[in-house]
């Protein structure tokens, strides 16, 4: 039965692009969180940026929930819709509209896949260095949305550190142009900056201007092993303290690593308590030092083996191993839920031994691996969510695992995003007062609430 | 009929396979009909969640879940880059046999499959006719593909530039085969499947004449039936099962060291499905286990058991390869059937995508054809951009559906069997 507002936003998008089906919505109704979902009234499709910015005032007049979603990856709930609210798709909204070699930046519509405009720049000579694990499938737009991380935050930074620009839709359909294409730009409010990590709560995403960089000229990856996660956090410390910034430094717990080689049979030390995975890139004459630095470290801080990838192969086996780090894990349980509270990287070995703690006080399965350069830890609880006893441990585990996250100086969430799932944890990281103050922002930006309620501020 | 809670019930025996998707949505980067429309019913995350949904008794649209379950290639691409490992090909196909004994299996596909393929001979007879009369119906459009089209507009037929129906099949050129290991020492079982039998006995042909030339023995019993494939995608596990137990009854009279097929849809069926999927006589499971272990694709048999190798010198056509879904995402075989390639001299060039599924999917062809040539354009556009002048893959359904593909484009590229392109080299050198 078609309802008048689904002709009118048909009117807008074309009958195709909306879907008013139970089949249909329930395929809109979650996203990756281990949440439950919500059942959207209507899905819309807009191809053009006109009709987005229709979609959205529609929405507005018509005081309808409104959840923007890109490719559904969101592990904090962000893009589970509002029930009853409308689910707004960007992959219809998915070219590169302009990629400038001589001014290095990309313009680029929401719905555009993260390893199509990597490929792109690639493609002309230039570097696009966020890398989140969804990458493959992950939208430019929903990565801004949620500031989203990666493996290359230590040296390279995350999302935040690429967007030169965003072009918005406000609730009344009016675009709003913030930032620019230049590398300076002091006119004005930041309002990109406000954008980013906003979830959908803010405004509706048109356009974005990503900055891009020249590629490193070589890289070495290597991989050492301990025998406590303790030596290999500091070392970590250590090799940061050297003064040296490699672009991805990965930790890998005992249990991570014998589920690695369950799943690979790659030869990895099942016996190991922690292992570290480094990448060093840049001009040749630095990577050959950077790296005979790092490996000295390494073995003056205990590592009990180290290798150095000598081939393209040996180098892929590497990132191979952290590749597998979630599928390995993810294999052992029907339910696995990634955590991404991160700590200031000096607290890794602490954070590691809460986490060792909580696994052993609500007698749960926690494999830990993760970013550990940046502090950025994925404890990994194994678990099945129809086991309702096991599940209240699992949910007093991530309140804890919260709480000592932010006791270290901490933060809720490293790259994944706030959404439903951590809003109410919130006000332990800020205070009242600042949720306060965002709130009104918030009700002042958009008066009928409409634009992604319930994420971040609850 | 049985009702929603009935249902939903059935489904439910699924959930410690459907609770293991963890809604990552990795499948969207690899899913060939998602690529085309976007949408989440169209790719297996969305496709779990619903059956999910059923289960939970959270929908009640039944008819529109089975719907979208059917927009479906069965490539098995999700399942092989799964990073959770669902074991998505099992519960789609027990899904689907859920759904057909909840909606009945329609009078088309009764009469398919139960009235033709579970009678062989009915079917021999009826395409045997249908070879002799089918020149009044169509019409040539690629001598070179050896293409045809409809003179008149029949609904199944639509636009489609189809290979015919052969003038004569294989179990007529080969009623049944016999012989003793050779050289080699080898005896293989030879299966023959519906498409190579009927439309391209040739390929069945080159493959007898390399066995033949290796010195390996051939089993080849007559009478034999369809692998099962099209009844169990449809759900039809009844006729699915009288189709295993009749190719049974002619193999196990034999004695033989492997079964090889030149259809890699056959043999990942062989291999995988009958011994996961038969629910039919008990007696019968030891021994269908044990020819699954045994059963081959020719290449795979070829490299790997007698050490065939790449040839120094290329020669020969300038040929790109096309991975069948059945081969490489079922049974992870892709080296095998490109060094048979170079085997037969020929200069092989690598295409854009050639591992991505062609759009044929079977049924799926018949019933979302829009949707297959889309997916069939893109490979077509690959397989031009090769800038080969033939395309060789190891699949007759692909060969099908590329042929299609191609004879639209008048791309002036040949479609050949890699164990074609091996057989003519045989002949060169002798």
């Amino acid at each position: 039965m078609k309802t008048a507002i689904s002709k009118e936003f048909e009117a807008i998008v074309g009958e195709t692009n909306v879907m008013a089906s139970e089949v249909d919505r329930h395929t809109y109704s979650y996203d990756a969180a281990v949440l439950d979902s919500e059942m959207p009234s209507l899905v819309v499709r807009p191809e053009n940026s006109e009709a987005l910015g229709k979609t959205v005032k529609l929405c507005n007049d018509n005081g309808l929930p409104l959840t923007v979603r890109g490719a559904g990856t969101n592990l904090s709930g962000g893009t589970i819709p509002h029930p009853g609210g409308v689910v707004v798709l960007t992959n219809g909204l998915n070219r590169i509209l302009e990629l400038n070699e001589e001014d290095m930046y990309a313009v680029v519509e929401p719905g555009v896949v993260t390893t199509s405009l990597a490929t792109e720049a690639a493609a002309c000579g230039l570097f696009y260095p966020p890398d989140p694990g969804s990458q493959a499938v992950s939208t430019l737009g929903g990565n801004v949305a949620e500031n989203a991380g990666g493996l290359r935050g230590l040296k390279y930074g995350v999302t935040k550190d690429y967007v030169m620009g965003v072009d918005f839709w406000d609730v009344n359909g009016n675009l709003v142009k913030t930032g620019s294409r230049t590398v300076k730009c002091a006119s004005g409010y930041n309002l990109a900056g406000l954008m980013v990590g906003s979830e959908g709560t803010l405004g509706v995403f048109d356009k974005l201007i990503l900055k891009l960089i020249p590629p490193p000229k070589t890289s070495r990856s290597m991989m050492a092993i301990f025998s406590s996660m303790k030596s290999a956090s500091e070392t970590v410390s250590a090799i940061i303290a050297a003064k040296i910034v490699p672009a991805t430094l990965e930790i890998m717990d005992n249990f991570t690593i014998r589920a690695v080689e369950n799943f690979r049979h790659a030869g990895l030390p099942t016996e190991a308590a922690a292992l570290l995975l480094i990448e060093v890139d840049g001009h040749p004459g630095q990577v050959e030092e950077d790296a005979v630095r790092v490996e000295q470290i390494c073995r003056e801080h205990g590592a009990s083996k180290l290798k150095v990838a000598s081939d393209a192969a040996e180098r892929n086996a590497v990132w191979q191993a952290r590749r597998d780090a979630l599928p390995a894990l993810a294999k052992l349980k029907p339910t696995c839920v990634l955590e991404d509270a991160t700590v200031p990287r000096s607290k890794i070995p602490a954070m590691i031994q809460a986490l060792d703690e909580i696994s052993q006080k609500f007698a749960l399965t926690i494999g830990t691996f993760g970013h550990a350069g940046d502090g950025n830890l994925h404890p990994t609880i194994l678990t099945d969510k129809r086991d309702h006893k096991e599940w209240q441990r699992v949910e007093k585990a991530i309140d804890e695992i919260f709480n000592r996250a932010l006791e270290l100086g901490g933060t809720l969430s490293g790259e994944h995003g706030i959404g439903l799932a951590k809003a109410k944890y919130m006000v332990l990281e800020t205070n009242s007062g600042t949720l306060d103050y965002c709130r009104r922002m918030k009700s002042v930006l958009d008066p009928k609430g409409i634009l992604n309620p319930g994420k971040i501020i609850g | 009929m049985a009702n929603l809670q009935q249902l939903a019930q059935m489904f439910k025996e699924l959930d410690d396979q459907l609770v293991s998707c963890m809604r990552c949505g990795m499948c969207q980067a690899v899913c060939p009909v998602f690529a085309q429309t976007g949408r989440e019913a169209d790719v297996t995350r969305g496709k779990l969640a619903l059956l999910d949904g059923l289960a939970r008794e959270m929908l009640a649209d039944p008819d529109g879940v089975n719907e979208k379950l059917n927009r479906c290639l069965l490539c098995g691409t999700c399942q092989s880059n799964c990073p959770s490992g669902v074991r998505i090909m099992d519960i789609f196909l027990k899904a689907r046999a859920i759904m057909t004994g909840y909606f009945g299996l329609s009078k088309t596909k009764q009469v398919i499959f139960r009235g033709m393929l579970a009678n062989p001979r009915l079917f021999n007879a009826l395409t045997g006719m249908g070879a002799t009369f089918q020149g009044l119906f169509t019409k040539k459009v690629d001598d070179m593909l050896g293409s045809s089209c409809a003179r008149f507009n029949a609904p199944l037929v639509a636009d489609r530039h189809f290979n015919t129906l052969a003038a004569t099949p294989l179990h007529r050129i080969v009623p049944q085969l016999d012989t003793p290991a050779g050289a080699s020492g080898l005896r293989v079982a030879f299966f023959t499947g519906c498409v190579i039998d009927k439309i391209f006995p040739h390929v069945g042909e080159a493959a007898l004449k390399v066995l033949k030339e290796k010195g390996v023995g051939v089993f080849l019993p007559s009478k034999q039936a369809c692998c099962g494939i099209p009844a169990l995608s449809s759900g039809d596990g009844t006729t699915f099962d009288k189709l295993v137990a009749m190719n049974m009854h002619r193999f196990m009279s034999g004695e033989f060291d492997y079964l090889l097929t030149t259809c890699a849809t056959c043999t990942s069926t062989i291999k995988e499905l009958w011994p996961q999927m038969f629910k039919g006589d008990p007696a019968l499971r030891a021994e269908i286990k044990e020819l699954a272990d045994k059963t081959m694709d020719i290449s795979q048999f070829l490299v790997d058991i007698l050490g065939v190798q790449e040839a120094e010198v290329a020669n020969g056509k300038k040929v790109t390869y096309h991975d069948p879904c059945h081969l490489k995402n079922s049974l992870a075989i892709t080296v095998q059937p490109r060094t048979m390639i170079k085997a037969a001299g020929c200069t092989f060039q690598e295409m854009r995508e050639a591992g991505s599924c062609c759009g044929c999917g079977g049924s799926f062809n018949v019933a979302h054809y829009d949707l297959s040539k889309k997916i069939g354009t893109r490979k077509a556009e690959n397989i031009i951009n090769s800038g080969m002048d033939t395309l060789a893959t190891s699949c007759p359904a692909c060969m099908l559906h590329i042929t299609d593909m191609l004879s639209r484009k008048n791309a002036g590229i040949e479609v050949k069997h890699v164990i074609e392109l091996y057989a003519d080299s045989i002949k060169n050198e002798g």
